[in-house]
């Protein structure tokens, strides 16, 4: 059996749909930047494989990679330290009390 | 024709991405999804390392379950009242959530499934990329060489955490 | 001449009425009025200065060799200049008529200067509020009526004619919280500037195909080289380009005819003739020495003033002349008819106004080179000249008998000729001069402009001596009616009336001596239309003057048998003839009449429609966008929750369909 790109692209595409129905169900501003998170390692997969299959010689998809990483975390401490905030004023930290913020 | 190993070694990764998405986005304590990220991150690292990207897989482990996700495991440790479980699910946002998925992964998997000819490739031959390869590359100011990138995360870094600490400290 | 006496001539009247308007308030009352005065004061003295020097130095640039008078040029600069050949111009004219004005218009706006330092107080000698106002107002308006006159181009004399207008409705709103006075005011605004559209379309056809603004272009002259006599070169070319066969022809007149009907229309505006006379009337709700001014000796001449200006224009289309023959001698008798009924003092006298002035109007339209040299056209300025005397003298009469007894109405006067002999007698000076007796101004000016009519012809000469006629009726009716019917009887807490103090009364008797001598001026040596000095004398028709002679006196013997005493005999004439009384005294309704036409025909007719179409259509429309905003914001106001999740669904399904429409072109 020859593992082709296909069988590398749906488990990420598993792992991308699962992100999706995670970021619209939960409330819990925590559980949906994990939720984030998952979306953008399916994304960050999807370009190591298309890379090391289509252009093996090269190396940007691994490098996009590692960047997408970096600004992910970059990104994650950021968002947590809004959270912290958002927890402190408002002793939650559920998406609908983040709606307040608009007033 | 791949080795018989390899193809288990695909199995495991790939049943265990699937596995662990899926756990985490559908466990109800907040704290266990953290875990079953984790558990999904690695088994994504250990993907980059059957695919012969040894580095990426080693930041992916040193960055993303190292780093991202004790900041999780703290931020949660910070924001959750002691013995409060998770919310439940309305059933109306589930099925919002469910149709949402489906939706996403009946478009891709039309792209994916109709673009035949690239779908069937199979995993072609590569060296290993050295680290001096990837040292050079990264910076290297010329053609797929990444210092502009590098040097503009750097700045991005550096923005991220004066935000951080501007907003999260105390007023 | 050198240029800086006529500069100042129309500088110092506009430095007085900036000086006045914008620091007047600060300054005292009487140091306004003083300043005022003296500033007008300087201006007659140079504008006699002027007059004399044009009229009697013999100059070369004034006169040629053959004793005819020129029109010369003092300076003329560019003051717009669209292109090459558009230029408009501000420049200094002096010919006769021109000179002639300056002197008219100066000595009226002095004497007027003067006497509203006693007349704009009460009888305590407190200022009027206001004071510095009319002294800035009435030194803009002379500067203006100045500038109207000297215009070297009919563009300046437009645009001077706009702010001649413009103080005019200054003046009559003077007493701006007084209603009256205010749509008074309006409607002298309102029903000029009617006009003045047609004034400047008649410009802008004439100067399209003439090709000039220019007075001495379009009358034909080449300035200070040829004499004032029509250029036959000049008015052939003006000719032929009128009838040129590639010149359209409107409705029967030709385009020349156009012209100078639109801008005699112009004329008919500011000069109150029938039918855009009805603001005249009701302009006297200004103060009086602005009656005297401004509508009965200055800007109201301004349309006789015009058509003289071009009348070498209106001599090559002799039907304009005739339509303003025609249109003078029936503004001339309906004025007279009205003014017989009036009780208002000012209303007569403004009425009297609008009859004289068609008098010099008909003078005009009947002059012809042929007949005496042109005769009408001097005695049009003659006329004009003693008119602005005579009426004025009768205005600031009728101010002081105003402001003694305190109502404009003479029911309430009666006998006043002992308590006021110095008025009485300049107001009769003026009645006989309005009369046409011999040896007042009047006499001389009127009778040449009726030997003018004789000598167009039997129906203008018999029309106007019978208005003559009316004329001298009913200015003595006036006069008996204030200074004699029966005594005077003051009202308990009145004080007895007197005359006034000296700024009032030497006015009256500077002018009225001024009536007195004027007719021996030789006027026709100084003005005629084609610069050619004659005798006048020489043309002095005895049967002519015998005859108006005779019915002037013959009315004012019928005026004193019906005045002079109380008695039943004007009770008795009204009830003889009820409709025509009733008629005149409603002004043959013509106000009715145009409140009918606007109201009733154009407001509901027209001006309706437009609101309506404005208010729903035009309004409805950008309502519209408005409501159809609104609502659309509110439907979607509900997208915009906060709900991350929503917005998160919303790009999603944004997101896949995107992919669904891509994956579908690529199959």
């Amino acid at each position: 059996m020859d593992i082709t790109i296909l069988y590398y692209l749906v488990p990420s595409l598993i792992m991308f749909c699962c992100g999706v129905y995670g970021f619209i169900t939960r409330r819990n501003m925590i559980a949906m930047l994990i939720s984030l998170e998952l979306m953008l390692n399916a994304v960050d997969i999807n370009f190591v494989v298309f890379n090391r299959f289509l252009y093996p010689e090269n190396m940007e998809g691994m490098f996009f990679t590692l960047f997408a990483i970096a600004i992910a975390a970059a990104e994650t401490a950021l968002a947590i330290a809004i959270i912290i905030n958002v927890f402190r004023s408002a002793k939650n930290i559920s998406v609908s009390d983040l709606s307040k913020m608009k007033h | 024709m791949e080795s018989v190993g390899s193809i288990i070694m695909y199995l495991v990764i790939a049943l265990s991405i699937i596995l662990f998405s899926v756990l985490t986005v559908t466990t109800r304590k907040i704290l266990r999804s953290a875990t079953f990220l984790l558990f999904t991150l690695f088994a994504t690292a250990a993907l980059y390392f059957k695919l012969d990207y040894e580095f990426l897989g080693a930041v992916q482990i040193a960055v993303y379950a190292g780093g991202i996700v004790v900041l999780f495991v703290f931020s949660i440790f910070l924001t959750t009242h002691p013995g409060d479980s998770s919310e439940k699910l309305v059933s109306k946002k589930k099925v919002l959530g469910v149709f949402a998925a489906l939706l996403t992964f009946a478009v891709a998997a039309f792209a994916l499934l109709y673009r035949c000819g690239m779908a069937l490739t199979k995993l072609p031959e590569m060296e290993n990329p050295k680290m001096h390869e990837i040292g050079t590359a990264l910076m290297g100011t010329g053609e797929y060489q990444y210092l502009l990138p590098f040097e503009a995360i750097s700045v991005l870094l550096l923005a991220c955490i004066i935000g951080g600490v501007v907003v999260a400290r105390k007023r | 001449m050198e240029a800086t006496i006529p500069v100042l001539i129309l500088a110092i009247p506009l430095f007085m009425f900036l000086f006045l308007g914008l620091l007047g308030k600060f300054m005292s009352h009487k140091m306004a009025g003083i300043l005022g005065t003296a500033g007008m004061g300087v201006t007659l003295l140079l504008a006699y200065f002027t007059a004399y020097v044009y009229f009697f130095s013999g100059t070369p640039e004034f006169v040629d060799a053959a004793g005819n008078r020129l029109q010369f040029v003092v300076f003329n600069v560019d003051w717009l200049q669209f292109y090459e050949n558009l230029v408009i111009r501000l420049g200094f004219l002096l010919d006769p008529i021109s000179a002639m004005m300056l002197v008219v218009i100066t000595t009226i706006s002095f004497m007027v200067h003067l006497y509203s330092n006693g007349y704009m107080r009460d009888h305590h000698g407190v200022y009027e509020h206001g004071f510095q106002r009319i002294y800035a107002f009435l030194a803009l308006f002379s500067f203006s009526m100045l500038g109207l006159v000297v215009a070297t181009n009919i563009f300046q004399m437009y645009i001077f004619w706009e702010l001649v207008g413009a103080s005019s409705y200054l003046l009559i709103g003077f007493y701006y919280v007084k209603p009256s006075a205010v749509s008074a005011s309006k409607k002298a605004f309102i029903v000029t500037r009617f006009a003045d559209l047609g004034f400047l379309i008649g410009i802008l056809i004439l100067s399209y195909y003439t090709g000039t603004f220019s007075f001495t272009d379009l009358t034909s002259v080449n300035v200070a080289t040829d004499t004032f006599a029509v250029n036959l070169g000049t008015a052939d070319h003006i000719k032929n380009i009128f009838a040129n066969s590639a010149v359209p022809v409107f409705m029967g007149g030709s385009v020349l005819t156009w012209a100078l009907v639109l801008i005699f229309m112009g004329g008919m505006g500011k000069s109150a003739m029938l039918p855009l006379h009805i603001w005249l009337p009701d302009a006297m709700e200004g103060p009086t020495p602005v009656s005297a001014l401004i509508h009965a000796a200055t800007m109201v001449v301004a349309g006789v003033y015009l058509v003289a200006r071009l009348f070498p224009l209106y001599l090559m289309e002799t039907t304009a002349l005739e339509i303003i023959t025609v249109v003078g001698a029936v503004t001339a008798l309906y004025a007279a008819m009205v003014a017989c009924t009036q009780l208002d003092i000012k209303r007569v006298l403004a009425f009297s106004t609008i009859s004289q002035i068609a008098f010099m109007m008909v003078s005009l339209g009947v002059a012809r080179p042929e007949f005496h040299e042109g005769l009408g056209y001097m005695a049009s300025m003659f006329h004009l000249f003693t008119h602005a005397m005579f009426k004025a003298l009768l205005f600031l009469c009728a101010g002081a008998i105003i402001h003694a007894v305190g109502s404009n109405d003479y029911t309430s006067m009666h006998g006043l000729r002992k308590h006021m002999p110095v008025t009485h007698i300049t107001f009769l000076i003026g009645c006989l001069a309005i009369a046409g007796i011999i040896p007042f101004s009047g006499f001389f000016s009127k009778d040449e402009i009726l030997s003018s009519c004789l000598g167009h012809g039997w129906v203008p000469y018999v029309w106007m001596s019978f208005v003559a006629g009316l004329t001298a009726f009913y200015m003595f009716r006036l006069y008996f009616l204030i200074f004699w019917w029966k005594e005077h009887k003051v009202p308990q807490g009145h004080h007895q009336p007197h005359d006034q103090a000296w700024p009032m009364t030497v006015p009256l008797v500077i002018l009225a001596a001024i009536t007195c001598v004027a007719g021996f001026i030789p006027f026709g040596k100084l003005v005629s239309w084609d610069g050619v000095s004659y005798d006048f004398m020489a043309h002095f028709d005895w049967s002519v003057a015998s005859v108006s002679l005779l019915v002037a006196v013959v009315a004012i013997l019928i005026a004193m048998k019906m005045y002079m005493k109380e008695n039943p005999l004007p009770e008795k004439m009204r009830n003889a003839l009820p409709a025509l009384w009733t008629w005149c005294y409603h002004r043959f309704y013509w106000d009715e009449l145009y409140m009918f036409i606007t109201h009733k025909i154009i407001f509901n007719g027209i001006c309706r429609p437009i609101a309506w179409f404005d208010r729903h259509i035009i309004d409805g429309t950008m309502d519209g966008f408005a409501y159809v905003t609104n609502k659309a914001s509110y439907a979607i106001r509900g997208l915009q929750s906060g709900k991350i999740q929503m917005y998160v669904w919303v790009y999603l399904i944004g997101v896949l369909l995107l992919g669904l429409v891509t994956a579908i072109c690529l199959l």
